[in-house]
């Protein structure tokens, strides 16, 4: 009687869970492409965990505190390593919802990621969408702020530049103004005397002809 | 009282000028693509040949002219023929159309150096969708380095006829790039010369940088190999050596009247022999040096997606089949495949059409050019290099230096033929013109900041220069040796520099250079005319991939326009002189 009644739970049992069952989701796992060489070997004692992971996520669910780690069934082990599992209610008779499976596997995923080691690429819950992290979008965008800075520097030096040019450009028109009257006679007629003209004469220092021989042509070199 | 030209503070301030327009973009994007195009090694064979038979020759005319008649092109050919200066004005209207959209690359470089400074850079990842549950579907179906540029960048249209509105961003950085520019030229040879000792060298600073890190990466030598495997057929190929000659000639920048301008400022008896020949190895020794880093780029980039390729095709076997996990791996994957399809048919056959062929070789036959090169492939290769910020930030700063070297040759172009003409240099000052120049390119400029820009900005690239440079080149190749007089010429040369001119250029100028020009033109010409008509490639959101549409009959009318204006330059001008000419000798006829 027993021993019927034992094989009658486990066939129940076996029912509930099995790959493509109402409400069942298949899990799967990288761990060697997670972890590589510090890569754990997938027991019984991992998938305790599992089931007590999944069992915590449902307990936090409101009216599912009841929730126990007998209550989680796995089945279909495989090497790769991937496995099904169902959350029965307290009955054992039936499945709960997938709704709320899903929702609370989801509100809790990343502490289930970490009892792991793992991430959402390499502890998939298939059917079960992770939300991908919002892209952190700061107030201003940063390169408005480097635009800004490095277009304030550009400018500045350009007005700077201009400024000054200005400025020489002044200078210049003074200069010969002020020394202008005595230089009056070199300055209005372009007079060519020895086929030199008059322009060269240098008008800040006075008036230096070039029709004279310097100094040290006098003497023909030797 | 006459101003004296202002000159270079020394002739090595020359050298780093033209160093610094001739090395530009073309050097890094252009020609590893000619060079895995056409037979990698067995490449550099015409290359070489055409550098010794155009481009140093050529160059060396044009820096003599410049340094010889001491004006910008225009004066330069009116000197020389009244009849020419149509040349000149070619020349200028040419320039006038490349700073036009050149500075939109420039742009576009400060828009990928701002968003360096993010972690992690913006163009790795794929943006998410509307309620969080994926990723952008553009992006998906495109990469997130194409969905970058395509979608955030130029923000694209489906086609040229939709041109939709002018984007701020872009523009932003075009005003920014204008006003560098502009703070560069602004004092002319003076604030120029100081520019080019850094546009010149610190490229080649972050090209060795660049090398260093390039050769230490994983994958590196697979791309280097491919590269220079010499595929010794191809130099059977005409295209080979038409490319080659294109290339070369391009790549000096000859034609622009950017080195005559340069040559202007020069001391008389400045020895442009030397600087002729130093600059043109110097610009091929660049192309050359760049494309040993490009290709180790590629290597790694196209290791890394050959990898990711196999592990897909890994997850895909061991989720189907449920195998171990790490059971399965590159060196096994064959074996694994035919046990699998030989034990399991039917499954191993529903999933057969997702498996797809990996191969190294279909990665590194991706070969691009152009803004395709810079923007998309080399951001990928960088997003996978560890810190991947300092590296985007290198990159984008030696493309900003290259772009800004290039544009101070070009708008030197404009401007100095612009200040040596007495009557808008009495009117204005130099820093006005220069200022002018700067507003005016950067309003036509904003064309290239619609949605439509990049169209545009191709049909700039591909149209705006080509032909025109050929026969502006040309006939000033004819004009100096033909209606100068090559016999005159190189008697002011030698009493002007101190030097001979040997048999050596003398050929060259007066028979080989025109004959190669005359053939390329030629050819072109007919390339253009068989070619029917023309298209370009379009961004197909829908699909996440480029489409070829044809052109509309008004971008037909640009083209055409572009081409026309500055090559009807040549004989409208000259025409216009024969006219003027004739009908002063009408006036001065009765009274003699």
């Amino acid at each position: 009687m027993l021993w019927l009644f034992f094989f009658l739970v486990t066939a129940i049992h076996a029912e509930l869970c099995q790959p493509d069952a109402e409400n069942a989701f298949k899990v799967r796992l990288s761990i060697r492409t997670a972890l590589g060489d510090k890569a754990y070997a997938w027991d019984t004692n991992e998938e305790y965990l599992f089931r007590a992971m999944v069992a915590f996520s449902m307990r936090k669910v409101p009216n599912r505190e009841t929730t126990e780690i007998s209550h989680v069934l796995l089945c279909n082990v495989t090497q790769r390593v991937s496995f099904w599992f169902v959350v029965t209610d307290p009955s054992k008779n039936h499945t709960i919802p997938a709704v709320e499976v899903q929702s609370a596997i989801r509100m809790n995923r990343d502490r289930i990621n970490n009892a792991f080691f793992l991430n959402d690429q390499t502890l998939e819950f298939l059917k079960i969408p992770s939300t991908l992290a919002p892209p952190t979008d700061p107030s201003v965008p940063v390169w408005i702020i480097i635009f800004g800075v490095i277009f304030c520097i550009v400018v500045v030096a350009i007005a700077l530049l201009i400024l000054s040019g200005i400025q020489q450009r002044r200078r210049k028109n003074e200069g010969p103004s002020e020394v202008g009257d005595a230089e009056d006679k070199c300055e209005n007629t372009i007079t060519i005397e020895n086929g030199i003209r008059c322009d060269p004469l240098d008008t800040k220092g006075g008036c230096v002809n070039d029709a004279f021989m310097t100094e040290e042509e006098r003497l023909t070199p030797l | 009282m006459e101003k004296a030209r202002p000159l270079w503070s020394n002739p090595l301030q020359f050298v780093f000028a033209c160093i610094s327009y001739a090395v530009g973009l073309g050097n890094v994007w252009r020609f590893p693509y000619l060079c895995q195009m056409y037979g990698g090694g067995s490449f550099l064979v015409p290359y070489v040949i055409m550098l010794l038979v155009e481009g140093m020759p050529l160059l060396y005319l044009e820096l003599a002219v410049g340094q010889r008649m001491r004006q910008g092109s225009i004066g330069a050919w009116r000197t020389i023929s009244p009849y020419l200066s149509g040349v000149g004005v070619a020349s200028v209207v040419v320039s006038f159309f490349l700073s036009m959209y050149y500075n939109v690359i420039n742009a576009w470089s400060f828009w990928y150096l701002f968003h360096s400074f993010q972690d992690p850079l913006p163009w790795s990842v794929c943006p998410l969708n509307a309620n969080r549950t994926g990723y952008d579907e553009e992006c998906e179906k495109a990469s997130s380095t194409q969905y970058f540029w395509y979608r955030k960048t130029l923000n694209i249209s489906p086609s040229i006829q939709e041109s939709g509105g002018v984007q701020w961003e872009p523009a932003l950085c075009l005003l920014l790039a204008w006003l560098l520019v502009y703070l560069c030229i602004l004092r002319g040879t003076e604030s120029t010369g100081k520019v080019v000792y850094f546009t010149a060298s610190l490229p080649y600073c972050v090209l060795i940088i660049y090398l260093v890190r390039g050769l230490t990466l994983h994958g590196a030598t697979n791309g280097l190999k491919y590269m220079f495997t010499p595929k010794i057929e191809q130099l059977a190929n005409p295209r080979t050596w038409i490319n080659a000659a294109t290339q070369i000639f391009f790549s000096l920048g000859l034609g622009f009247g950017s080195l005559i301008a340069f040559a202007s400022y020069n001391e008389p008896s400045n020895n442009c022999q030397k600087h002729a020949i130093i600059v043109s190895l110097i610009n091929s020794s660049t192309s050359i040096f760049a494309s040993i880093v490009t290709f180790s780029i590629y290597g790694f980039k196209a290791t890394f997606n050959y990898e990711s390729c196999l592990q897909k095709v890994i997850l895909l076997l061991i989720n189907s089949f449920d195998l171990e996990d790490g059971s399965v791996t590159a060196d096994n994957l064959e074996q694994v495949k035919s046990y699998l399809a030989s034990t399991y048919p039917s499954e191993y056959s529903a999933i057969a059409p997702q498996i797809r062929n990996c191969s190294l070789e279909s990665e590194l036959n991706t070969a691009v050019q152009g803004t395709g090169l810079a923007f998309i492939v080399y951001t990928e290769a960088i997003k996978n290099m560890e810190v991947s910020q300092l590296w985007s930030v290198l990159y984008f700063l030696m493309m900003l230096l290259l772009g800004v070297g290039s544009m101070l040759g070009n708008t030197m172009a404009i401007i100095t033929p612009l200040t040596d003409s007495k009557f808008i240099s009495s009117l204005l000052p130099r820093e006005v013109i220069s200022g002018l120049v700067c507003l005016i390119n950067c309003a036509i400029g904003l064309v290239f900041t619609l949605e439509s820009g990049n169209y545009w900005f191709d049909i700039f690239n591909d149209y705006a220069a080509t032909l025109s440079l050929l026969l502006i080149v040309l006939v000033e190749a004819v004009a100096l040796c033909y209606v100068y007089g090559l016999r005159r010429f190189e008697r002011e040369l030698q009493a002007m520099t101190g030097r001979a001119l040997s048999w050596y250029w003398k050929i060259l100028w007066a028979v080989v250079s025109p004959l190669l020009m005359v053939g390329l033109f030629i050819f072109y010409l007919s390339d253009y005319i068989l070619a029917g008509t023309l298209q370009y490639q379009a961004w197909d959101a829908s699909q996440g991939q480029l489409v070829t549409r044809d052109y509309p009959p008004y971008a037909l009318a640009v083209i055409g326009l572009l081409v026309a204006a500055s090559t009807m330059c040549v004989p409208l001008v000259a025409l216009g002189t024969f006219v003027l000419r004739r009908l002063k000798r009408g006036d001065t006829a009765p009274v003699s």
